[in-house]
């Protein structure tokens, strides 16, 4: 059931209406872009758990 | 010379390479004369090597060239390399082990051998095998096109230098395998990664930080347009593109032989976790694409003959001789050469294993376990060539067209391979029909497009979706599949020509 994380990976970065928008601004970049960029650690980060939960043990 | 420093330094970093591409055959060294030692490194590839390989293999110097310059050209549509290159690693992590695991027990080097052990049925594998060798030739030749950008860019005329990369390409190819582009990728990516670094320290520096280099984007580029009414306009245009993209990636012979290449389920999982890092650096260097905006290259005499001859593919090399130092240039330069040729080696590689493995073996001569590495060897050669007669013969506007077209085909082969690893639900000769319903579709409307626009607005009950034609089409190509499926599996089963066990695949 954890790879429900994996499906939410794919909401996060294909909600484009949501993140279509120049505000906040972050360090000089308009939202579209950090947003976008700041998803790739994230699904990084839910892949890793999906891992240490399902094959963490294994070598 | 016209950049003598940078020609310096990129001739210095190729003669490296070279040197590295011969003695990589010593690398943990096996018996080349076995196609799993020469087309898959002996299946033995660690986490690290492997996110190196898989790496290197994925992000092009195609993609490294093309996406800044759509980014320069067409605005925020470009940075669709950003969801893409996300959504490859959820279905990675689902699918590879999965596939690894079945290829590792029954010894299957290819995507198609899997589906032909799957299905009893080499007509099927065959389609699959030569989706994969169509889909990878004009790849190979845009990899091809990247070098050709750089190495004019440093003024150096003529198609010379280009020969003599690819004669060098297919020799170390030749005699060290998978080893070659294994050991080339880690020096490849760390040239990279050091490039990208530098360049968005330095050059947002240079023009006054990031906000000033937005605000000299055209609005209209800057987001995506907003749809119009009854209409998912722009919107699905971009996350169609995103995920049809994700869901071809694996699929490519090149590809597939580097997540194949790993010692195992582990490492792709691994990596499935680390390989993002790439995408991050995708995204950054897509932004150079703006940077090159907000510099102003496109209107400095100096590099009018570049964009003349390269359009917007100039963009990013124009930028970079702005920019840095003579000798960072040719590092940098240096990088993308790098960067087209390990995709191309393994491309090269890649398809000689489906020659062997799933033509030439099944339809040509039979058994030919004693002399298949001989043949993989000797179509890698093939491979290479004819990438290079495309791109001296035919005009660059068509290598393009036909990579667009060739994303287009290679995800055709998603229901046979990817849902095989799930269920056995399936009949082949559905999975065939599909796949061939899928290509005659997907090509038409691409046609009706002139070869220029991967997007087609599809009309829905009234309403407007505009959608990636290589994900609609597959959509059809799984239906079809479906459907047929039922009928043929009641009246004319071929579950037992399954060679695989319900057990392999937990």
């Amino acid at each position: 059931m954890i790879k429900i994380l994996l499906l939410l990976v794919f909401v996060l970065v294909l909600a484009v209406p949501f993140y279509n928008h120049a505000a906040p601004v972050l360090f000089g970049f308009p939202f579209f872009y950090w947003y976008q960029i700041a998803m790739v650690p994230v699904a990084s980060l839910l892949i890793y758990i999906v891992y240490r939960v399902e094959h963490g043990g294994e070598k | 010379m016209l950049y003598p420093a940078a020609t310096l330094v990129f001739l210095a970093l190729i003669a490296v390479v070279i040197v590295l591409g011969f003695t990589a055959a010593r690398w943990n060294a096996g018996n080349m004369e076995h196609i799993e030692e020469w087309g898959l490194g002996g299946r033995r590839f660690g986490t690290w090597v492997s996110w190196f390989l898989i790496g290197g293999d994925a992000y092009t110097a195609y993609t490294f060239i093309a996406i800044p310059a759509l980014m320069f050209g067409a605005g925020a549509v470009g940075f669709f390399a950003m969801p893409y290159t996300v959504l490859i690693y959820p279905i990675l992590y689902v699918v590879f082990p999965k596939l690894w695991k079945v290829a590792h027990k029954y010894g299957y080097i290819t995507g198609p051998e899997f589906v032909r052990g799957r299905y009893g049925n080499k007509h099927l594998a065959l389609a699959i095998g030569l989706t994969g060798i169509f889909a990878t030739m004009p790849y190979i030749a845009l990899q091809l096109i990247g070098m050709q950008t750089v190495i004019g860019a440093l003024g150096i005329p003529g198609h010379g230098p280009l020969i003599l990369a690819f004669a060098v390409l297919a020799a170390f190819t030749y005699t060290s395998g998978l080893r070659a582009p294994a050991m080339i990728a880690i020096v490849k990516d760390l040239l990279i990664y050091l490039t990208v670094i530098v360049a968005v320290i330095v050059i947002p520096a240079e023009l006054g930080g990031f906000g000033v280099i937005f605000a000299k984007i055209a609005p209209a580029k800057l987001l995506l347009a907003a749809p119009p009414a009854g209409s998912a306009g722009a919107y699905s245009g971009y996350a169609t593109l995103a995920l049809g993209s994700a869901m071809a990636l694996f699929l490519y012979p090149h590809t597939t032989t580097g997540i194949l290449s790993a010692s195992g389920p582990q490492v792709i999982r691994r990596n499935a976790v680390l390989l993002p890092a790439y995408s991050i650096m995708l995204g950054l260097l897509a932004l150079v694409g703006y940077m090159a905006v907000a510099a102003g290259v496109k209107d400095m005499p100096q590099y009018a003959a570049g964009f003349k001859q390269y359009g917007t593919s100039f963009a990013v090399p124009a930028l970079v001789l702005q920019s840095f130092p003579g000798w960072f240039a040719g590092v940098a330069f240096g990088a993308i050469a790098i960067g087209a040729l390990v995709p191309a080696a393994i491309m090269a590689i890649a398809s000689a294993n489906i020659f062997t493995r799933d033509i030439y073996s099944q339809f040509v001569r039979g058994s030919v376990a004693s002399g298949e590495a001989k043949v993989a060897k000797r179509f890698s050669l093939v491979m290479v060539a004819g990438a290079l007669v495309f791109i001296l013969v035919i005009p660059t506007t068509y290598a393009v067209q036909l990579q667009l077209l060739g994303g287009m085909w290679i995800i055709q082969t998603f229901p046979a391979i990817v849902f095989s690893v799930f269920t056995r639900f399936f009949n082949g000769w559905a999975l065939l029909a599909g796949w061939a319903v899928g290509i005659v579709s997907a090509t038409w409307l691409v046609a009706l497009n002139h070869f220029a626009g991967s997007i087609w607005a599809f009309h829905v009950l009234g309403f407007t979706l505009p959608s990636y034609i290589a994900l609609a089409t597959v959509v059809l190509n799984a239906l079809v599949a479906a459907v047929l499926s039922l009928p043929l599996n009641a009246f004319a089963s071929d579950r037992a020509g399954d060679e695989t066990r319900a057990e392999d695949y937990i």
